[in-house]
Formats: C-alpha cells, structure tokens, sequence
C-alpha cells in the first residue's frame, strides 16, 4: 500500500531513486543537493538499496561517471546545484549527443558570484539549449513523481535522451511536506527495465562518440532536436499512465483559474504555489486573474503556451534568473518568441524575482498583477530589489 | 640465432588486430604502434575509453572507426572518470545479476594533456577510489593533436608552439612532471613505464598489469616525428635512445617495489638522444651538459629506489629497432 508520510522532499526524491531499482548513483557534495545524495549513501549503505555508490572527485566526473555508466546499460542517477551543474557543463551537451538516459536532480540554486548557496533559477537556465528534457517540480509530490516518471521517459527507446528534474533549493529541498510514497509492487506496475539500445558489449564492438566534420555535425544536432520535440508525445503518454495508475494528474503547462482570466501569471517550481495563493486572494476581490505553471521547460511547449493565453490580455512571467545584458530573463526570450508573429495585443510583462534565495511572497504578486494591469510593459524589470 | 628468433616471434603475438588500418596517424607515430600492440595484449575482452586527443581525432572521424573492440570517447578530461563509470556499472549490474560475470578489461587510453594536465584530478579520484582498470598514458610530450603545443610532460628544453626556443627562452623551463611517480603514490599494485621501441616488454606490462585487481598505471613514451620534429623512420630508434640515454627509463613499481627492467653499465651520452630531434636542435653545449646532469641525477634517484631488487636478473629484450 502507497502511503502518505511527512517527509523532507531531499529523502522522497532519495525514495524514488530506490523505488525506481538505480544501479548506479554518482555525485559530487554540493549545498543544497546534500541531502539527497547523503540519504542515497545511507540506503546502499545499509543495503536498502543494490547500487554502485561513487563518491566523485568533483561533478565533472560525477557526469563522466554516470556517463560510463549509463552506457554501460546500468539505470543510473545523479543531483546537483549551481556550481556544480556549471561543472558539468561541458559533459551536459555530450550526455544528450550520445543519447543517454540519465537522471538528474537539479537543487536549484543561485550562481556565484557572490556566492549565495540559496535558491533560484540561474544555474538551470546555463543548460537551456543542452538537449536535456526538464522538468520543474513545484512541491514534494511532484518532486517524488517526476523523479520516477524522469527514468521511464529517458529510458523509453523513442526517447533516450537525459532528463533533469527541478527542485528549488531550500524552500522545496529541505522542506517536510505530506507526500505520498508509492508501494513497490504498485510502482512496478508503471516501471520498465531499462535495456540500452546499444549495448556496451566486447563480442559486438560499437564506437562511442565519433567526431563529426562539418559534413555530420548538423545531422547529428537535428536528431537530438528531433528527439527532444517527439519526446513531449512520449511525456504525455508516460504522464496519463501514471495519471491512470495513480490518479495524479500532470501537464507540461499547469493552468489555474485561467478561463475567464485577462491577467494571467507565469511561474518555474516552488514560487507556483506561493502564486496560486495569491490568485485564489486577488480573486475574492473579483479580479480576473489566473496563474499558468510551466512545468515542461524542454521541450519548450510552445503551442500549449499559445492555447492557454488565448483568452488573455495580459501575461506576467515571474522568473528567477537573468540574462545580464539582455533582454530580461531566458522564459521572457522564449515566451515572446512564441508569440511573435502569432499575436500582438498580448502584454507580456518579464519581471525577474527572488534571486539567490530572496523571498517571493503572496503580496509581491498581487502588486505585479495590480502593476501589470495599470501600466504598459518594459522591457523587462527586477523587483524587490534595493535602488 | 637472430634468425631463428624472427621466426618465432611472430608466433608469439597476438594475431589480431583490433586497432586496425586506415587510420589517419602520421608516418612513424608511435603512438598508433603503442596502441595496436597494448590492444594485443589486451585481447579481445577489452573495452577502451580515451579522451579527446591524436589517439580519438586518427582513429574515429564518423562514420569511419579503427576500432575492433568497444570504445568510448566523451572529452578531454574525463576518461578515468568514464572508464571507472563503466566498471562500477559492470560492477553492480554483476551484483544484481543483470549482467553476466565474465570479467571484462577496462583501459582507459590517454594522451600527456589528457593524462598529467587536465585529465590528472579525473585520473587521481580514480585511482583514489581503487577502481578494476587500467589507465595507459602514451605520452609524446606535448599537445600534438592542437599543434604542438607544450604540456606538464614537456621536457626541459625542447621547443613547442607555446614554449618556443629564442634569443630569451630555451624552449620549455620546466621539468617533465613525473607522471608515473605520481601514479604510484596512490598505492597502486602496478605501474610502469614502457616505450613501444620495446614491443615485448611493454605487452608484457600490459598483460602483468591486467593480471592485478585495482587501478593501474602505465606511462608509455610514444615518438611523436611531427611533434619532435625527427625523421619519420627513425621513430622506433628514439624510443630505444630515450632508454639507453636514461631520459626515459623502463621500470615497474610492482606492489609499492621499484624494479628496473633495463640496466646499463654506462648510459649513453643524452646528446645521442636529442641531437636527431629538431625540438632540441637549438640547444647549445651548456644547456646540453645541464640536461646531462639533470638525466645522470634522475638516474642515480631510480637506482637508488631499485636497490634491493638489482639483484634480480635484468631483462635481456631485444628492442625493436
């Protein structure tokens, strides 16, 4: 029987990894991570978990490591944060070229410097154009769920590509919430074996990781955008079965109290819920106000985003990261993009918030969405920040 | 009797070829010649791993592959950590029975760059944790595959792209780093230097390594003529003056015990070595003499380690000139 625990999400996510029967962990101590790779030490410790754990020297090999392993046919799992995903940058875009089916919790949190350990977007956004699917979770049980749901869609033959699951740093990571942890036996039903298309295996000899002249290199990078947009069809299928299974309902764009909304908010992660309360607020006050949550980063779900902003006048994207020197943050790009050409009443307003670790609170969006319907929009703007 | 041994020789090789023809090395690289005769004695249940390098960029440009055997290239720095990635997966898919128990050789193949600069922490962590493999370092002393340019392992005084000779330079400053000595303080059961002019003596060091559970280590010089700037035929005979000079000694560190497997009574001059390399032909009488010395110090310093296993017979390989 599935079973309802107060639990810090680091430890359900940890949870899931053992469910999901991991052969292989590989990582590298980084705060906020900590706490997930820590609990994963302690299970195959403790024999809880028949794992290989490898304690890396840095998170550059941690990616190697789960590299190797990952061709070498074992389901395998690694977390990090900041610094350490930037480690592992240069490795992100091979992982998704080779086509592996590697599991990723990012723990969200600010890129130095300064050095802040608290929590926002900034180190995600650097593998926006990897190849990597990524996903935000925004509470614990989304944590645990697309953590499992993270390995049938990276293992799945029509996929195979690298998933990253995010989870804001502290406000979710170390977090107790009610979560519901699945039984093994009714978890089997939704898990797969992971068989690698390719095996590494002596008696059939492949190479691994051929370099391209410029007559390959472009059909090599349009197979893995190819697998990365037909991946959404797959995420969706892995999504209403598991919906089926376990009656919990996702979609790459959450919306929310959007159908008669002409003010909609957009947000990434844990600061949705903080949204929603504010919506649910804003509305006994009679203002036309909904809340869209993107859950699906890559694949970018353009078309959903268009379709859920149809009845909308008016769009705020609440995002924690910068694009210093641009044009706002890397959702305002995107979400602009989607709409040019296609519509141009649509206000859309990029506010960036709650960098490294600052507070985002109810009031601050009852101000953007009092704001946004008063004013036109700029470019973009940083809130609750010091003149 | 060297007639003889010609034809028997052959009878003592491996036949096959698993790093194959076609590939796009240079004319007299050693390193093609190293790694087709590592492969030999490797065998077929063997899996490599490289880093970004000559050894990647001669033997896989897509579709084609020189590679009879698995291979796996990721980047620069990480092939311990690759390579050690496979072993534990191998590892723990063995312990669940997911995978059968044929034990499988996992050699991680790397150049200087990859192996003593940017690949070294990768390689340490690996060696550190006590992973089933292997890693054999084929130095030629420089960043060959980007033009020549100076690494860790460029010796003093040999001119590169970025260490070039001039009227205030004498080409590289630094000492080789000494790469095999650095291996060998992680406690590792085997390391060892070997050099493809001594075909029989490095197979052998690649079998004696394989024979040892936990990391090993070979560093394996590897003639390099674009880089070194020497005659193209000449490859094999400056490997074997690059041991009987001392700049490059063959031994093992076997189990913490350093054993030389090449003594000589009297080294040959360093000149002998150096003067048929265009990297060295800038250097003058006096900068010469201090190479001389530093290669006699070096020398007495490995004697000196080796002491107490002189006693056991040195080796009497022919080289493969």
């Amino acid at each position: 029987m599935s079973k309802r625990v107060g639990l810090e999400i680091s430890l359900a996510i940890a949870e899931a990894v053992k469910l999901a029967d991991t052969d292989m962990i590989a990582a590298y101590p980084i705060t906020p991570q900590t706490h997930i790779v820590e609990r994963l030490a302690e299970m195959v410790a403790e024999g809880e978990l028949k794992a290989a754990y490898i304690n890396a020297e840095s998170e550059h090999s941690a990616i190697s490591l789960c590299v190797g392993s990952s061709i070498a046919g074992a389901r395998t799992f690694t977390a990090t944060s900041a610094q350490g995903l930037a480690l592992m940058h240069e490795i992100m875009y091979i992982t998704a070229a080779l086509r592996l089916p590697i599991v990723m919790v990012v723990v969200n949190r600010a890129m130095s410097g300064p050095l802040s350990i608290w929590g926002d977007h900034s180190d995600v956004m650097g593998e926006r154009d990897t190849g990597w699917i990524q996903l935000f979770a925004q509470n614990g049980q989304e944590a645990f769920d697309m953590t499992l749901q993270a390995f049938r869609i990276a293992e799945d033959h029509r996929v195979l590509l690298p998933v990253i699951v995010n989870i804001d740093g502290f406000t979710l990571s170390h977090v107790i919430e009610p979560i519901e942890i699945l039984d093994q036996t009714e978890l089997n039903k939704f898990m797969r074996t992971f068989k690698p298309k390719y095996p590494l295996d002596p008696r059939r000899p492949l190479t691994f990781g051929a370099f391209a002249i410029p007559e390959y290199y472009m059909e090599a990078k349009k197979q893995v955008e190819q697998a990365i947009f037909s991946s959404k069809a797959v995420i969706e299928e892995v999504w209403q079965e598991f919906d089926k299974l376990y009656g919990r309902h996702y979609t790459p764009i959450e919306s929310y109290k959007t159908e008669d909304a002409k003010i909609l908010l957009l947000t990434l992660g844990g600061i949705g819920e903080t949204a929603q309360t504010a919506v649910d607020e804003m509305r006994e006050q009679g203002i036309k106000v909904g809340l869209l949550k993107l859950v699906m980063y890559r694949p970018f779900p353009i078309q959903e985003l268009r379709d859920a902003c149809k009845a909308a006048q008016t769009l705020v994207i609440c995002e924690r990261a910068m694009s210093i020197g641009g044009q706002g943050g890397p959702i305002g790009f995107e979400v602009r993009s989607a709409f040019y050409n296609h519509r141009t009443d649509l206000q859309i307003h990029d506010i960036i918030l709650g960098l490294g670790g600052r507070d985002v609170k109810v009031d601050d969006f009852k101000v953007l969405v009092k704001h946004a319907s008063e004013k036109k929009p700029k470019e973009y703007e940083l809130i609750g920040v010091r003149e | 009797m060297s007639e003889k041994f010609s034809v028997y020789v052959p009878n003592l090789v491996n036949k096959d070829e698993n790093f194959v023809q076609g590939h796009r090395a240079c004319q007299g690289c050693g390193l093609a010649l190293a790694v087709r005769l590592i492969l030999k004695a490797a065998g077929r249940n063997t899996i490599v791993v490289s880093p970004t390098g000559c050894l990647e960029i001669i033997s896989t440009p897509y579709p084609q592959s020189a590679w009879n055997l698995p291979w796996v290239h990721v980047a620069f720095e990480n092939a311990a950590a690759v390579a050690t990635g496979i072993e534990g997966a191998f590892k723990a898919l063995q312990a669940k029975g997911k995978k059968d128990d044929k034990p499988v050789n996992i050699i991680a193949i790397g150049g200087d760059g990859g192996t003593a600069d940017i690949g070294l922490q990768a390689l340490s962590g690996a060696m550190e944790r006590g992973h089933d493999f292997l890693y054999i370092c084929v130095d030629n002393e420089a960043y060959m595959n980007t033009g020549i340019q100076r690494s860790s392992s460029t010796p003093f005084g040999a001119s590169t792209t970025t260490s070039p000779s001039g009227q205030a330079s004498i080409g590289q400053v630094t000492a080789k780093k000494n790469m095999t000595a650095i291996a060998a303080a992680h406690n590792i059961p085997y390391t060892a230097t070997a050099c493809p002019s001594y075909p029989f003596d490095l197979m052998e060091k690649v079998k004696r390594a394989l024979s040892y559970r936990g990391p090993k280590y070979i560093h394996c010089l590897v003639a390099c003529p674009t880089g070194w700037s020497n005659a193209a035929d000449l490859m094999v005979r400056i490997g074997s003056l690059a041991v009987e000079t001392g700049a490059f000694p063959l031994y093992e560190v076997i189990e913490g015990k350093y054993k030389l497997n090449f003594d000589f009574p009297k080294l040959r001059p360093i000149t002998d070595y150096l003067k048929i390399q265009g990297r060295y032909k800038h250097l003058k009488p006096k900068d010469i003499e201090l190479i001389q010395e530093k290669v006699n110090n070096d020398w007495k310093q490995l004697k000196h380690k080796v002491s107490c296993d002189m006693l056991a017979s040195p080796s009497r390989e022919r080289s493969g000139e």
